[in-house]
Formats: structure tokens, C-alpha cells, sequence
């Protein structure tokens, strides 16, 4: 068993990332916090796919002699002899897409926070809740 | 269908899958800038029309040919991107594009009654970049591209919702409580992707199928499925990760109502039958099994405990809307029986709850122009005072119930069809259940609008008047196709037909 947790000890941060981020998302009344709960939920799927495209012994995926015939005349020569081990770039590019993603998120979720807190004067969800369903019961769900 | 695919020159007909997503999104930020809200209307019905006519040159590409693979940037798949459309995309992309074509035409005055004109560029442009991102997740063919899609589409529905805060602020703390659960949704789905790509070292999802299929499923595949449905469960509204629904429903502007409950859910619904049916293969014991205790346990649970949660709203907008939950339940349901006739079936019921329920909502928005619509009490007597508006109203309600001469007898009874076909008596009866309580919700509205005396000024009743011509028009369309659609059912029987066929083949 502990061995399988230390041979993939890379998820466990993740893991437990994920799923602080999760909880305080679900156990925190104070908006605000619940953004940072949601940041924290999303930014620990972005190290999961990062974690993912690591290869062991992996080199960073640039090829060295790609265009090296006059100045990288010897470095090609070996190079291209033997296979290279390369890190999956791939995810690394995804991620950059859902970072942006995540920031946008962010971004309309304080938007949102604002307008609220100029409508309500306060960013509590009982607060939010009492100032709306204490008056008028009748639309109350 | 021949005609079809010629409407538009072959060169640009080649091109059409990624014009379809690229149109609405070069024009959003245009939009934007414009000095008014009409010019940025009229940009958006520019938009709105090229992509229904190229979801019908799309239709009529793919009856001749099957399936349509558009490579962007020419890198072929599946290392490159891949738009691809086959029978089953291609009615969420008519659907989408002809709600969309007709909610733009309603917009005009409805967004104009509700939106700050300062605002009403930003709310267009948010509009189009919404309308990308459901286009987008219709037709791509890459796993990862789905994600981005559904979030370019949520971002802009939580600002579109919260946009009717100028009304109501309660639209602000739906639109946040909607974008905590649909981020949450997204991620969860994204989590899934990862999971598969682990497993396949692939993002295309014709590839990822083909793997799946010769190497076979492990725990990772299954923690995959696990985390996707769960996560398009959240943006498709499925009972019991509904609860963000009622609210956006009820507080958003009547126009982004009207066009979110017949697109948004739909779409994702549809990425779910895709990853369900085309990626993983329903014939797998786990997601057998997941159909049967999970699709058609929960739908049928749906069905009838948001239709009973429906009748005790006092909002219609939110008895409409709880409605939508139990629809989704519909075709859950049929998704859950995991035969052709089941997923055609649903699918037929997600093409015709398009049509009910853009026809409805279109219909208390118009009811909402003249007077504030907030509770079942004020639609009293509108059946004299705005009859053309309270007549579509009751066309697609009772389609909603499933009266017969109206499409949703047409889809309830294809559901029924199929259940007896699997020998799921318990399923018709809760069917049977849904509609009587169906019945009793959209009947309270009818009483309502057709039996109390209507409503007066000062002592004398108000002249009957029709709201305005951009209102009646696509309103009028949508209910008379609830009753066309029921006499001709054989265009919509033969696409979703078609479209069950394309995911499950012979079976």
C-alpha cells in the first residue's frame, strides 16, 4: 500500500489540493472565499495534467539539431544517433488554455461579488438570504 | 436534401464547419462597439441567419455523406483540431441555430424594454460569444476543445443571467450561485478528460473510442466516465445536480430565458449522449450499468419530483423552469434505456422541449412587456387582453403536457414505445405520472389566463392589444411548429433516428 503511494507520490499534493479546494467551496458562507476555494479546486487540475505529461528522465521537448547542419554541425552528429527521451509538451499547452480559462472564471465570479455587494451590502450567504426571503415569503422557492 | 448542400458556393461550403463557430465570433467584439443597441441587434441577426444557413448546408453535406471532417490549420487529426459533424451533432446545430436565429429576432424588443441602452452593445456581444461557445462545443471533434467551448459559453451566460439584476438582484446571486457550480461542473469534466487522455495519450474523440476499444477499460477509464458525467451532469441541469436551474431560469432577462432553456442544457445533454455513446461504447459493463441505476433511476426520479416541485411555484418562470428539469429527466430516461429507440426517442424529446419551451418563455416575456409578470396572479385574464401571446402560450403548454395534435404526445409516446420495448413498465407509469402532474402545473397558468376576469385600470379592463410585431413573430413560429411537427413528425423521427443510428450503429 505504501508503496504505491510513494511510487505515485506526486498526486497525493493534488489530491489534497483538490479537495481543500473543493470543501471550503461547499463549507465557507463568505463569497469571496468561496472564490479562492474554487481557484484552489481548479489550479489542482492544472498541476494534475502537468504532473501527467512528466516523462522520468524526461529532457525539456526541444529538438537540438533541428536546424543545426552549420553551426551545431557536431551536436547534430550525436543527436540524431540516439533516441531522446522527451516530456509530453502537450498538456503543458492545454493547461495554459484552462489558466486562462480559470482567470476569466475568477474574474466574472469578483464581478459578480461587487454587484452584490452594492445590491446587498453584505457578501454573507445567510445574509444575502435573510435580506431576500425574510420580506416576501411568497417567493421563496 | 440536395439543394441543401448547395445553398452556398463549394468554396465556402468547404469551409462551413469553422465558419459556423468563427462568424458569431469575430462579430461579438463588433458588436460590442457599436453606438446602440440596434446596430449591435442587427449584427446579431446578421450572425444568427449565416449560421442557420450553414447548419442547413451542414445537414445536407452530411445526408449525402455521413459525416463532415473539417481539419483547422490542415493538421490532420489526431494530432490537429477536428470539426466534425455527423447525424447526431447536426440537429443540436439547426437547433441552435434556428432557436438562436428566432430568440435574436425576439431580442429586439425584449432587450430593449429590460437592458440599460448603454449596456445593450456589451449584452449582444455577450450574447454572440455565448452563442460561439454552444456552436463551438456542438461541433468539435477534440475532447479537450469541448472544455474551452463550454466554459466560452458558460462565462458569457453568467454574465448574460446576472444582467437581470437591473430588475431583480436576486439575478445576481443566481448568476454566482451558477457560476460556482458550473466552474465546478467544468472542472469535474475537465478532471475526466485528463483521466482519458492518461489512459489513451490522446484528445481527438474518434481516436480516444478507437483506443478505448483495443486496449480496452481500466480504473482510470472509469474514474474518467465517473468524473464526465458527473460534470456535464452539473451543466445539463440532470436531477439532482439541478438546483443552480430554477433561479438563472427565473431571475435572468426574458430574451436570455427564452434562448438558455431551449440551447444550453440541450447542448451539453447532447455532450453527454457523445461521450456516453461514441467514447464509451454503452455495450462496457459499467456504463450498461450506469444507464440503467443512474440515467434511468435518477430521470425517472427527476420527472417526477420536479414536476411536483413545479407545482408549488408561485414564479411561472420557475414553474417553467423547475419543468425543464423534469424534461431533462424525459430524456435521461431514454438515454437510460440504452437502445435506438431509447436514445432516439430522447433525443426527439430534446428537439421538441426546444420547441415547447422557447415558445413559452417567449411568450411571459411578451406577457412581461405590458405587465410584470412575477407571480401565476398576474397572468390572470391576459387570454382577453393579449390573446395572440396567450394563445401560443397555451399551444406549447399543452405540448409541454403532451395533449395530442401538439409534439410532445409525439415524444412521449415514442418514449413510452420504447420502454414497453425493454419491458419498463415502471417507466411508462412514471411517464404517465409526469404528464398528469405536467397537467396540473401548466393547468394552474391556463386557469389562470383563460378563466379570471382580466386585468383593469381604474375600473375598466384594459383594450386587448398584441405585444409587438418582432415578439409574435418567432413566438408564433415556435408554437405552430409544436403543432406542424405533431402532423409531419417525419423530418424530426427520421433526424433523431438518424442520429441514434450514427452513435450505435445497427444495434
Amino acid at each position: 500500500m505504501l508503496d504505491i503511494l510513494l511510487e505515485r507520490f506526486n498526486y497525493i499534493p493534488i489530491i489534497i489540493l483538490m479537495m481543500t479546494g473543493l470543501y471550503v467551496v461547499f463549507a465557507t458562507g463568505n463569497l469571496v472565499k468561496r472564490l479562492v476555494g474554487l481557484s484552489l479546486f481548479q489550479t489542482s487540475v492544472f498541476l494534475l495534467y502537468i504532473t501527467l505529461a512528466k516523462v522520468f528522465g524526461g529532457q525539456p521537448p526541444i529538438i537540438a539539431d533541428a536546424h543545426g547542419d552549420d553551426h551545431g554541425a557536431a551536436a547534430a552528429g550525436h543527436g540524431a544517433a540516439e533516441a531522446v527521451l522527451y516530456s509530453n509538451p502537450l498538456p503543458h499547452v492545454l493547461i495554459l488554455t484552462a489558466i486562462v480559462v480559470g482567470v476569466a472564471t475568477l474574474a466574472v465570479g469578483l464581478a459578480l461579488v461587487v454587484r452584490i455587494r452594492e445590491a446587498y451590502g453584505s457578501i454573507e450567504d445567510e445574509a444575502l438570504n435573510a435580506a431576500d426571503y425574510s420580506r416576501d415569503t411568497g417567493a421563496a422557492g | 436534401m440536395d439543394i441543401l448542400a448547395h445553398l452556398l458556393p463549394a468554396g465556402i461550403a468547404a469551409h462551413a464547419p469553422v465558419l459556423l463557430v468563427v462568424i458569431p465570433l469575430i462579430l461579438a467584439p463588433i458588436a460590442a462597439l457599436m453606438p446602440s443597441g440596434r446596430i449591435a441587434w442587427a449584427i446579431s441577426l446578421l450572425a444568427a441567419f449565416l449560421v442557420a444557413i450553414l447548419a442547413l448546408v451542414l445537414l445536407g453535406e452530411v445526408s449525402q455523406a455521413g459525416s463532415v471532417s473539417y481539419h483547422l490549420g490542415g493538421w490532420a487529426p489526431p494530432l490537429g483540431i477536428e470539426y466534425r459533424v455527423d447525424a447526431l451533432n447536426v440537429p443540436i446545430l439547426l437547433l441552435v441555430g434556428f432557436v438562436g436565429l428566432l430568440c435574436t429576432i425576439y431580442a429586439l424588443p425584449s432587450v430593449a424594454d429590460e437592458i440599460e441602452p448603454g449596456k445593450q452593445p456589451m449584452f449582444y456581444s455577450a450574447f454572440l460569444v455565448c452563442f460561439t461557445g454552444l456552436l463551438g462545443v456542438t461541433i468539435t471533434g477534440d475532447a479537450f476543445n469541448v472544455f474551452v467551448f463550454l466554459e466560452v459559453s458558460s462565462l458569457s451566460t453568467y454574465a448574460l443571467v446576472a444582467m437581470g439584476g437591473g430588475k431583480d438582484r436576486r439575478a445576481l446571486t443566481a448568476s454566482y450561485n451558477y457560476l460556482i457550480l458550473g466552474t465546478i461542473g467544468a472542472t469535474f469534466f475537465v478532471i475526466g478528460v485528463g483521466f482519458l487522455y492518461m489512459a489513451t495519450g490522446t484528445l481527438n474523440m474518434v481516436d480516444i473510442a478507437r483506443v478505448l476499444a483495443e486496449d480496452g477499460h481500466s480504473r482510470v477509464t472509469e474514474a474518467a466516465f465517473a468524473f464526465i458525467v458527473v460534470g456535464l451532469g452539473l451543466k445539463a441541469a440532470m436531477f439532482p445536480l439541478h438546483v443552480w436551474l430554477p433561479n438563472a431560469y427565473a431571475f435572468a432577462p426574458n430574451f436570455v430565458t427564452a434562448f438558455l432553456a431551449s440551447t444550453a442544457t440541450k447542448v451539453a445533454f447532447y455532450v453527454l449522449i457523445r461521450f456516453l455513446f461514441s467514447i464509451f461504447h454503452p455495450e462496457v459493463t459499467f456504463v450498461a450499468a450506469s444507464f440503467t441505476w443512474i440515467f434511468a433511476v435518477l430521470g425517472t426520479v427527476g420527472m417526477i419530483v420536479a414536476s411536483a416541485q413545479a407545482i408549488f411555484q408561485t414564479d411561472p418562470r420557475r414553474v417553467l423552469a423547475y419543468s425543464s428539469v423534469a424534461q431533462v429527466g424525459y430524456m435521461m430516461l431514454g438515454l437510460g434505456m440504452g437502445t435506438k429507440a431509447g436514445l432516439s426517442a430522447g433525443m426527439l424529446h430534446l428537439m421538441n422541449h426546444a420547441m415547447m419551451k422557447g415558445a413559452l418563455f417567449m411568450a411571459l416575456g411578451a406577457f412581461a412587456l405590458k405587465f410584470g409578470v412575477r407571480s401565476i396572479a398576474s397572468l390572470n385574464g391576459l387570454g382577453r387582453t393579449m390573446p395572440v401571446s396567450a394563445s401560443a402560450f397555451t399551444i406549447s403548454g399543452l405540448s409541454l403536457v403532451g395533449v395530442p395534435l401538439t409534439v410532445g404526445f409525439t415524444s412521449k409516446w415514442y418514449l413510452i414505445l420504447a420502454a414497453l420495448d425493454r419491458d419498463w413498465w415502471w417507466a411508462v407509469a412514471a411517464l404517465i405520472a409526469s404528464s398528469l402532474l405536467a397537467l396540473v402545473y401548466v393547468g394552474r397558468m391556463l386557469m389562470a389566463i383563460w378563466m379570471e376576469e382580466p386585468p383593469s385600470h381604474q375600473g375598466k379592463a384594459i383594450a386587448a392589444s398584441t405585444a409587438p410585431w418582432a415578439v409574435v413573430v418567432p413566438m408564433s413560429i415556435l408554437a405552430l411548429a409544436n403543432v406542424y411537427f405533431f402532423f409531419n413528425a417525419d423530418p424530426l423521427v427520421h433526424l433523431a433516428n438518424a442520429a441514434a443510428e450514427a452513435v450505435m450503429g445497427g444495434r
